[in-house]
């Protein structure tokens, strides 16, 4: 339990202004735009809308420059800013399978229809630093094929659905969908909620899970069935019109994991789906995301639920990293007189012993 | 609304200032940012969860002559969800809306068009055909 104390404004006031000076930095130096951010720190940015949990740019770099980079704080930032905002309503559910794809791999099928299309990716570089940036070189030209990708490449989960050898998703019809911005988590948590919280979550945690689960911690012989990034339209039905109404096109990556699955005395062996789905390009993000959705599905499948990473109340309890951070840091907050407590306790312990 | 949505505040600025006449008009709704719950599925095809939000701005306008338009524009540009209202109260007149359509709209769809085309070039580029090694230990 922490206490209230008075005081301090002139040193809060004044700490504050240094702040602002550190943000700044060596004045000589140009002053980073919102436009820079966005458009040459394009992955932090879509790391900070993810977790933030809303899905604007500009925002998200405005954060991003008051937090100096911190992306935990920016988080903070975004989420605190959404609560100022009045909430229209609820989208369409956005169609992946019509994402203008951008990028799209499978590593399941080497000749997936449509091909694999490697976009814009890290993969493959030999993540040694290159000091031509530094240099301020201007990048070569990507360059352009004759003809564009198809307008809609076919899912790769698709062609072993077509033979029955993976699970379908259950459409789930006219039930109601939860929203952890509404109504604070509750267990057990439907698989609505589990990847509204995954979405959410802390990319460094899910990916510690996710590779904890690969470790052996809660097998789950994951396959990278497909990834795809690209954008997708946002509709929304507008009351007032009668009709959906096309907000604007959103860019998302999206992770198909195939895992393994024995069967039970109900089903025949098949596979099994993991999903993730982030904002922007957030690949890491995303496979962690569909890892973990499929560990914490132990239950429902029947398998033993023995790792960390296949229990949805230590994994979402823990995933979200403004609560993380928040409850991390609040032992910041004057706890004096609950020490003052057990101060005096180690005292009259120590006195009892030397008795 | 699609083509108005998806331009930038930036040409739908230069489309607004390009108009013959520009008509005069009253809000019916200012221009307000909220957001929109961008719901998804599981699996892609599956149950829908709410996935997280986006920024949006919508706006409804009356032009003198009664007719009225409406924007929902992803985003926080307070111009750009009033002067996609505005225009699409004019595509609601049947007069006016035929020409509007030729020198605004379809322009503005070509130039999304092309941005898509030249993305989707890009992409083509980077497609690539692996082929599967013979493995040492099977020689």
């Amino acid at each position: 339990m922490y206490v209230a104390v008075k005081g301090g404004e002139r040193a809060i006031d004044n700490a504050h202004a240094w702040l602002g000076e550190t943000r700044r930095g060596d004045r000589q130096v140009p002053e980073l735009s919102l436009a820079q951010i966005d458009g040459q720190l394009a992955l932090a940015v879509d790391r900070v809308m993810t977790e933030g949990s809303v899905y604007d740019r500009e925002l998200a770099a405005l954060a991003i420059k008051q937090a100096q980079g911190d992306q935990v704080e920016a988080v903070f930032l975004l989420r605190a800013y959404r609560t100022t905002l009045p909430r229209f309503g609820y989208s369409l559910p956005i169609d992946t399978g019509a994402m203008r794809v951008r990028r799209r791999i499978s590593s399941t099928f080497k000749d997936v229809p449509g091909g694999q299309i490697l976009g814009p990716t890290y993969d493959y570089t030999h993540r040694l630093l290159d000091f031509s940036l530094a240099a301020e070189a201007p990048p070569v030209a990507a360059p352009m094929a004759e003809d564009p990708v198809d307008d809609t490449l076919p899912r790769v989960i698709d062609v072993l659905g077509r033979e029955g050898l993976i699970e379908s998703e259950a459409a789930g019809g006219d039930s109601p969908v939860g929203d952890l911005t509404r109504e604070p988590m509750a267990f057990p948590a439907g698989r609505d909620l589990r990847l509204q919280s995954l979405a959410r979550g802390d990319e460094g945690f899910l990916l510690a899970m996710a590779y904890s689960s690969q470790r052996g911690y809660g097998h789950t012989h994951p396959f990278a069935g497909e990834i795809r990034m690209g954008e997708v339209t946002v509709e929304f039905f507008a009351e007032e019109l009668g009709f959906a109404v096309e907000l604007g096109d959103i860019a998302v990556t999206e992770s198909q994991m195939v895992n393994q699955f024995r069967g039970s005395a109900e089903q025949p062996p098949q596979f099994t789906r993991g999903y993730g789905l982030a904002f922007g390009r957030s690949e890491r993000k995303a496979m962690a995301m569909a890892l973990v959705d499929r560990a914490m599905r132990a239950g429902e499948l029947g398998e033993e639920a023995t790792a960390p990473a296949q229990d949805p109340e230590f994994v979402l309890g823990h995933c979200d990293n403004v609560e993380a951070s928040g409850f991390t840091q609040h032992l910041k907050l004057p706890h004096y007189v609950d020490f003052q407590g057990e101060l005096e306790l180690i005292r009259r312990l120590r006195r009892k012993d030397g008795e | 609304m699609s083509v108005l949505a998806k331009a930038e505040a930036s040409e739908i600025e230069d489309a607004w200032s390009r108009l013959r006449q520009v008509p005069a008009y009253i809000f019916l709704r200012r221009p307000e940012t909220g957001l929109v719950m961008v719901r998804a599925r599981a699996g892609g095809d599956g149950r829908p969860f709410n996935f997280g939000e986006m920024t949006v701005t919508r706006c409804s306008v009356r032009l003198d002559d009664g007719m009225i338009g409406h924007a929902y524009v992803a985003g926080r540009n307070a111009r750009h969800a009033e002067l996609a209202a505005a225009l699409d109260a004019l595509l609601q007149d049947d007069g006016r809306g035929r020409a509007l359509r030729v020198e605004v709209i379809h322009p503005l769809a070509a130039a999304q068009e092309r941005r898509r085309m030249t993305e989707g070039r890009k992409a083509a580029a980077t497609k690539v055909d692996f082929f599967t090694v013979k493995r040492g230990e099977d020689q």
